[in-house]
């Protein structure tokens, strides 16, 4: 036997600033009661962007190989297998020839487990294609490595495919970020 | 309103539907609808009658239904029908009466005018069996701060029949994600009076309070990378604590609310470090090639408890904070992540992959036993109640994100969800202050 009760309590929730709730003290041991305005109103935030820049044509035609950013991996994997080592090549020999270009590489992971070690195992794959940029004459001070984790899954999917995938590096230029 | 069904025998289900409508900056008016279900209880609940409190009817009636709710939805008290009693704190009590009713405790109270223009909620809690007067107290209100007092009389009552504090005047924070917006709410308890600290075209994990109440650590991906950020709740004033080179991320307050401990990658793979809660240096914690990350205080503030990979799969350890070498805490399984200290120092609660589901566990620290607290597949970033007593935790039905919360003995189950959008990355404040 299953009941529900609802209490719409629409005008008490909105109220915004809590106020003062004080004590009036008790003669039989009532807790005494502190104002909650000190931390209780909440202000309310939004956060900024960055602007995106031009970029040369050879970074965005889609026949340059150039244009392709994603590098795939497997499953609680971060070692970049030999199918994107030219992806990679090609990219780590333009910045060795436009050492004023600068990349930022996103690592990602599907969306299963927690939130933060997908962080750090996201860290780890982009940390593996900047290592073989490194290895390859690309000077550190070009690249960033960064984790997005599972938060920006490019497939929205709950499904193997959608899975595979979100476990992605992406290289982005400066003036893409 | 969507409701799920439990499908759980005996299971009682308590609805208690609020809207806080706000206004979302160019979005127009959107409604966001928190509700709570109430699925299993304690084994021993508490018969309570809480009679209708006097004075003004429309107001009083409504404290009264805080007061009730909040003790029911704690799965420890049944309450016991009080209707027709007309009762206030100043009335005398027949307990003879009130023992055939079947309460063992019975409060009573009545809101009324203060000498200074607001009101005043007052009310005395009585021992039916011993028949005796087990204290009361008054709090001073105002008709929107109304819920605020009914939370108080509802500890009041809580701590003095179980013996632990209540948490009913706490607030939870958490993310909601909604066509492609993410929100950093704040609401009280009970889900009602969500107020949004913080707006972003881009994800909000890991809020994190501190000790005291006034702000929230949490990671912001605003700049197309991991961040840490302090956010002061009550001017909305933020600063950057972290923001090295590669990502920052699972900020950690210590006890004492000066230090945190994050997570950066400025050296190499995920590893932990503590910095000033005002930024600054970094001064690094651990050490492996692997990842470390989660890091969490324990309440004395002694160790850390973190997860790491050091050992080829991921699991929990712990680390003094002074430094040395760090302790395996979890043994079971090859994925034990995300690890919660219980304020009391008594347990350890985290997140466990059993058979390929992301489960709820908790470990009693003392013989370091484990238990499976959930039934469900996608339980992610557990939080306890400061009182120790319930776990509040991010799951997924339906493949959408829903809070639910968990009493430490698996007992008392509840459920909140917003029908907005998807919630997750729940985190439960400090008691108030």
């Amino acid at each position: 036997m299953k009941t529900s009760m609802k209490v719409s309590l629409a005008s008490l929730a909105v109220a915004l600033a809590l106020a003062g709730c004080g004590s009036t003290g008790d003669k039989e041991g009532g807790a005494p009661v502190e104002s909650r305005d000190s931390n209780a109103g909440v202000a309310r935030v939004e956060a900024g962007g960055v602007q995106s820049g031009k970029l040369p044509a050879v970074l965005t035609d889609p026949n340059s190989i150039l244009s392709k950013r994603s590098i795939y991996f497997a499953l609680d994997r971060y070692d970049v297998s030999e199918q994107y080592r030219a992806l990679v090549n090609a990219h780590a020999k333009f910045l060795v020839e436009n050492r004023q270009f600068k990349i930022l590489i996103q690592g990602n992971t599907d969306e299963r487990g927690s939130r933060e070690y997908n962080l750090s195992l996201g860290q780890k794959r982009a940390d593996a294609v900047k290592r073989m940029m490194v290895l390859l004459g690309v000077r550190e001070d070009q690249i960033e490595s960064v984790s997005l984790g599972e938060e920006k899954p490019r497939a929205e999917g709950h499904n193997e495919e959608a899975w595979a995938e979100n476990r992605r590096a992406d290289i982005l230029y400066a003036g893409e970020y | 309103m969507p409701l799920q069904n439990m499908n759980l025998s005996n299971s009682r289900r308590f609805v208690l539907a609020g809207i806080a409508a706000f206004l979302l900056g160019g979005a127009g008016l959107v409604q966001a609808q928190l509700s709570i279900q109430i699925t299993g209880a304690g084994a021993n609940q508490i018969p309570v009658a809480i009679a209708d409190f006097g004075g003004d009817v429309g107001t009083s009636r409504a404290l009264t239904s805080v007061v009730r709710a909040d003790l029911e939805r704690s799965g420890l008290f049944r309450l016991v029908d009080a209707s027709g009693a007309a009762l206030t704190e100043a009335s005398p009590v027949d307990y003879m009466a009130w023992k055939a009713r079947g309460a063992d405790a019975l409060a009573a109270g009545s809101l009324g005018p203060s000498p200074d223009g607001r009101l005043e909620a007052r009310f005395r809690l009585y021992d039916v069996n011993r028949q005796n007067n087990l204290g009361g107290a008054a709090y001073l209100t105002t008709v929107p701060q109304l819920r605020a007092a009914g939370h108080r009389i509802a500890d009041y009552i809580y701590e003095k029949l179980t013996g632990e504090r209540g948490i009913f005047s706490t607030r939870i924070a958490y993310v909601v994600k909604s066509g492609g917006r993410y929100e950093l709410q704040i609401a009280d308890s009970d889900g009602q009076n969500a107020q949004t600290a913080l707006v972003s075209r881009e994800p909000i994990i890991s809020p994190a309070w501190s000790p005291d109440g006034s702000r929230i650590a949490y990671v912001s991906f605003e700049n197309k990378k991991p961040i840490v950020f302090v956010h002061s709740l009550a001017t909305g004033k933020r600063h950057v604590v972290a923001n090295f080179k590669g990502s920052n991320s699972a900020p950690a307050w210590s006890p004492d609310g000066q230090r945190l401990a994050v997570v950066l990658t400025k050296d190499g793979s995920s590893q932990i470090y503590l910095i000033s809660a005002s930024g600054g240096a970094a001064q690094r914690l651990t050490s492996s090639a692997g990842i470390d990350t989660e890091p969490q205080f324990s309440p004395d503030g002694a160790w850390v408890y973190f997860t790491s990979d050091r050992g080829g799969s991921p699991q929990i350890y712990r680390v003094s904070t002074s430094g040395g070498a760090p302790e395996r805490v979890t043994f079971e399984g090859n994925y034990n992540v995300t690890p919660r200290p219980s304020p009391d120092g008594k347990s350890l609660a985290f997140i466990a992959r059993r058979e390929g589901r992301f489960q709820l566990a908790i470990m009693d620290l003392a013989s370091r036993q484990v238990q499976i607290l959930s039934d469900s597949h996608k339980d992610e970033s557990p939080s306890f109640a400061p009182n120790s007593r319930m776990i509040l935790l991010a799951t997924e039905i339906g493949g959408r994100g829903v809070l639910s919360a968990v009493s430490a003995d698996g007992r008392i189950k509840q459920r909140l969800s917003v029908a907005a959008g998807d919630v997750r990355e729940p985190a439960w404040g400090p008691f108030f202050q």
